[in-house]
């Protein structure tokens, strides 16, 4: 690129920000929404977290039981009850909502903690509230995880206890943990596709694009600047939307930020070409909003699988789902943000996410056109 | 009172600062046709929104068909008829659709819309593109189409706001045919318009400068009082002077 | 060389069910302004789009500043200057930041060209800072040919720009462009008003996608058929019904304050039977005069002809 086309890709792209800031609306969508939707779901999250009832059952009632014990009584997150309660017992008090997990130290709990150098913990968790549930086991896991750490400073010995976690009622856990990536999906689909699309067509409709068109400008810089804003602006709502997550929702980032960028960037761009493609056969901003509604976010909420099991759908709408490039995109900040995996796990979803997307760019420089009609 | 169709008196409308209608007063007789014309910004659309009971003017008197702008707004809607350039027509409904739906808004029951319809269609010789939709019609038949259903339920006073923009030459012609036959029936025509010589078809032209109207009068006394030939000139000399040319 | 060459050009819509251009076929010479005279609907904007490379027409051939509007169609557009019919400039950018944008996508400056659009600009820089949505009709106008005029371009194509205009920024458009005349830039200009046409070097007469004359306005009017007379009365809206029911009359129509009056020929066109006739109407105050035609007469003439 020479100097006289950055001149004019700059001086499109500062009009798009013109644009963008000189409407209430736009900001409003742009800003407002990705915001107000992760701290609803955020509420959600934090809610009835501290000092959440639970039962201990301790069978070993040795030194490693009560040392954990005593570390779980310390922490604020629970309100411990003791009480050597059968697995009937355990449901029944997990059913009628009086406790939200139950502690189970078995037998002989130190004695094969020292001597096999490994034990055993269970844990059972009312899923039906997944937030709360996964939420608990993970600081019930920590303070564990904090106990062999002393443990092998003290001893030397690399002690493995292994907390054997049953969820009840809702094994899958489909819950808010699940929703950050969903909401992650669903808002860069929204600013990505839907306000790419509008902004295209609105030149139409306002009759600048004939302008345009009739200028020297080349087609593929009006695509670039129209792109490039939401491309930015997608990129700031996604580091608004992790900040947020982390920060105000507890919800930690297992694995590399990078990646989880790089892979956030390619479906960025996947979704501005759905943009542009929608723009191409839409003559009003109200039909653009539309389409990108029916054919973007519709499916990316009921077929990406945060919301409902894909697993659980009729066969043709599974089909339908596997040219959703949201479902890919969950599937791969799921993995990064809350498993913690590398690239070697998610690098089939991504190869199936750049194939998405270069199909789609590439229809887009084949239909793009140089004339009105 | 019973001939007079509009009365304003020193009728007012600020935006804030801005004095958008300047202290107008003017008088349009029952059955007349009121040229009522300016420079674009001049205060036109605001004056002709008041008077159509869409917005309250500041300060002042007006009175519509004998109703006052500030208490009976609705009174007003329900005796006058209403044309714009822009918005006439569902494109996507047939003619006779159109015509069902606004007799309908203004109360007239099934048996008028469809004498009056009839009537309508007969007069305009569109008998035969009852069921045509709008959007196919060519824009002259439009134009006259809009104007028959704006009065078809038999107002006092029909708004025209600039009605012929864009016309061929003979359509123009025609539709000022239409408004004579409805000036004929007693309907008043309040017209706004760019042609200016279709404000010499005026019974009295008013012509609006930077909110005032400065010149009021019969075309001919117009012409006379300005030394001129033509209504365009007489335009031309009061808008020249006009100091607000941005707004 | 010419600025326009149109050879048959034919374009319709909704799959050849409309046709808006019709075999049309001009040329605009170089440095010439060209009038692209009918109403709504003729098939004006149509040719613009084709001429400035925006829609593809059927069959035919064009030329733009010497360019195939098919082929070369890039080359055109680094070269000409456009104005579609409805304001096309964005309402949320103010006045300045209108004409930056377009100065940067034509690879060029305000200050570059500024002499160019000196005169104009003038008129609109008070109001630099203000959005564009926010200006009279005709200060977007001046904004609109400013934008347009900005990377001097060798044509320019102004589609319909007095429209919704009030009469004194018509005449001020006009004036601006006669000085753009002698900087030697052809221009194509489209208007429905017929009192614009006398202005241009040559217009063409456009109705129902059909070009129906091509000439100087003054032998646009020459080319009118037998005589015409201007008849004022005391009473012109019955006057007008009089004078249609003679039995000499070809055609009469309202013009401003006078009935313009052509006979089905010349030995009809004897004004003391036509004053007796009136007379016996009952018609008072009557003025019969001769006059020459104007373009909107000859217009009427020949449209009358088209439509049957």
């Amino acid at each position: 690129m020479n100097t006289a086309v950055l001149k004019q890709l700059f001086a499109f792209i500062q009009k798009e920000f013109y644009h963008v800031f000189r409407d209430r609306k736009t900001l409003l969508m742009l800003f407002g929404v990705p915001i107000a939707q992760v701290l609803l779901f955020g509420f959600v999250l934090s809610n009835e977290i501290k000092g959440s009832r639970i039962v201990v059952c301790d069978y070993a009632k040795d030194y490693g039981s009560q040392e954990i014990i005593r570390k779980i009584e310390a922490s604020k997150y629970f309100k411990v009850q003791k009480a050597a309660l059968t697995h009937d017992q355990i449901e029944a008090e997990l059913r009628s909502g009086n406790i939200k997990m139950a502690v189970i130290f078995p037998d002989h709990f130190y004695n094969d903690l020292s001597h096999l150098n490994k034990a055993q913990i269970q844990i059972i968790a009312d899923a039906s509230d997944p937030n709360t549930a996964t939420t608990l086991t993970s600081y019930l896991t920590s303070i564990i995880n904090d106990y062999q750490a002393e443990a092998l400073a003290q001893t030397n010995v690399s002690q493995t206890i292994v907390p054997q976690v049953k969820m009840l009622y809702n094994p899958e856990l489909l819950g808010a943990p699940n929703f950050v990536p969903g909401v992650m999906a669903l808002v860069l689909m929204l600013i990505c596709a839907m306000m790419t699309s509008i902004a295209i067509v609105k030149e139409k409709e306002m009759g600048t694009m004939e302008i345009l068109l009739v200028s020297p400008l080349k087609p593929y810089l009006v695509i670039l600047a129209k792109t490039i804003p939401y491309l930015l602006v997608s990129l700031l709502n996604l580091a608004a939307i992790l900040l947020m997550s982390v920060y105000l929702l507890d919800l930690a980032i297992k694995g590399s930020v990078l990646l989880l960028f790089l892979e956030s960037t390619l479906f960025i761009i996947s979704c501005l070409a759905l943009g542009l493609w929608i723009s191409v056969g839409a003559e009003s901003q109200m039909a653009a909003m539309m389409t990108s509604q029916m054919s973007l976010m519709l499916p990316t909420m009921m077929l990406t699988g945060f919301m409902f099991p894909i697993e659980n759908m009729p066969i043709w709408m599974q089909g339908i789902s596997y040219i959703v490039p949201s479902r890919y995109y969950y599937t791969i900040v799921k993995a990064i943000m809350l498993q913690g995996l590398g690239f070697s796990a998610i690098w089939r979803e991504t190869l199936v996410l750049a194939f998405i997307t270069f199909v789609l760019i590439v229809v887009n420089i084949r239909k793009f056109k140089i004339r009105l009609a | 009172m019973d001939n007079i169709a509009i009365k304003a008196d020193k009728l007012t409308k600020r935006f804030g600062d801005f004095v958008a209608v300047d202290a107008i007063t003017f008088d349009v007789k029952q059955g007349e046709i009121f040229g009522f014309v300016g420079a674009n910004g001049a205060g036109k659309t605001t004056a002709m929104r008041i008077l159509c009971g869409l917005s309250v003017p500041t300060s002042g008197t007006a009175t519509v068909a004998g109703f006052d702008v500030y208490k009976q707004a609705e009174e007003i809607k329900k005796n006058i008829g209403y044309m714009s350039q822009k918005f006439s027509l569902y494109e996507d409904l047939t003619v006779m659709e159109n015509i069902t739906f606004y007799a309908g808004i203004y109360g007239l029951s099934d048996k008028e819309i469809k004498d009056r319809g009839a009537e309508l269609l007969d007069r305009l010789g569109i008998t035969a593109e009852a069921k045509t939709f709008v959007g196919s019609l060519p824009l002259g038949w439009k134009q006259k189409l809009a104007f028959s259903v704006a009065v078809i339920h038999r107002p006092k006073i029909v708004f025209l706001d600039e009605p012929t923009g864009g016309v061929d030459p003979v359509t123009r012609r025609q539709f000022w045919d239409l408004i004579y036959e409805a000036s004929d029936r007693g309907i008043t025509a309040f017209v706004t318009t760019h042609y200016m010589d279709e404000a010499e078809y005026c019974g009295r032209v008013s012509v609006m400068v930077d909110g005032r109207i400065d010149a009021f009068d019969t075309p001919a006394n117009l012409k006379k009082q300005f030394s001129v030939n033509s209504m365009n000139e007489v335009f031309y000399q009061l808008a020249r002077g006009a100091k607000r040319k941005a707004d | 060389m010419s600025a326009i060459t149109l050879d048959n050009i034919t374009k319709t819509y909704n799959k050849g069910t409309v046709l808006a251009v019709d075999k049309a076929t001009f040329e605009v010479a170089e440095g010439e302004t060209f009038g692209l005279i009918g109403p709504d609907g003729a098939g004006k904007t149509s040719i613009f789009r084709v001429l400035t490379t925006l829609l593809l027409a059927e069959s035919g051939n064009a030329t733009v500043a010497g360019f195939d509007v098919v082929k070369e169609y890039a080359k055109i557009r680094d070269c000409i200057g456009y104005m579609p019919g409805r304001f096309s400039l964005y309402q949320d950018l103010t006045v300045e930041e209108n004409l930056n944008f377009f100065a940067t996508i034509f690879n060029t400056s305000i200050k570059e060209n500024y002499d160019l659009i000196k005169d104009i600009y003038v008129q609109i820089e008070p109001f630099k800072d203000r959005r564009a949505g926010k200006l009279s009709g005709g200060m977007k106008q001046k904004l609109a040919l400013c934008c347009a005029l900005i990377h001097k371009p060798r044509v320019l194509f102004l589609d319909e720009p007095t429209t919704g205009v009030d009469a004194v920024s018509r005449v001020e458009f006009w004036d601006m462009l006669k000085r753009l005349k002698h900087q030697g830039i052809s221009i194509l200009v489209s208007t429905p008003y017929m009192d614009e046409a006398a202005l241009c070097d040559k217009i063409a007469l456009i109705e129902g996608g059909k070009i129906l004359s091509i000439a100087s306005p003054a032998d646009t009017v020459k080319k009118y058929p037998g005589k015409l007379f201007a008849v004022k009365s005391a009473n012109m809206h019955k006057l007008l019904q009089d004078l249609r029911s003679y039995e000499g009359t070809y055609s009469c129509f309202t013009f401003g304050d006078a009935m313009h009056l052509s006979f089905k020929q010349d030995a009809d066109a004897d004004v003391s039977k036509l004053t007796a006739y009136l007379t016996a109407k009952g018609q008072t105050n009557l003025e019969i005069a001769e006059i020459t035609a104007g373009i909107e007469d000859y217009f009427i003439r020949i449209t009358e002809k088209l439509n049957g």
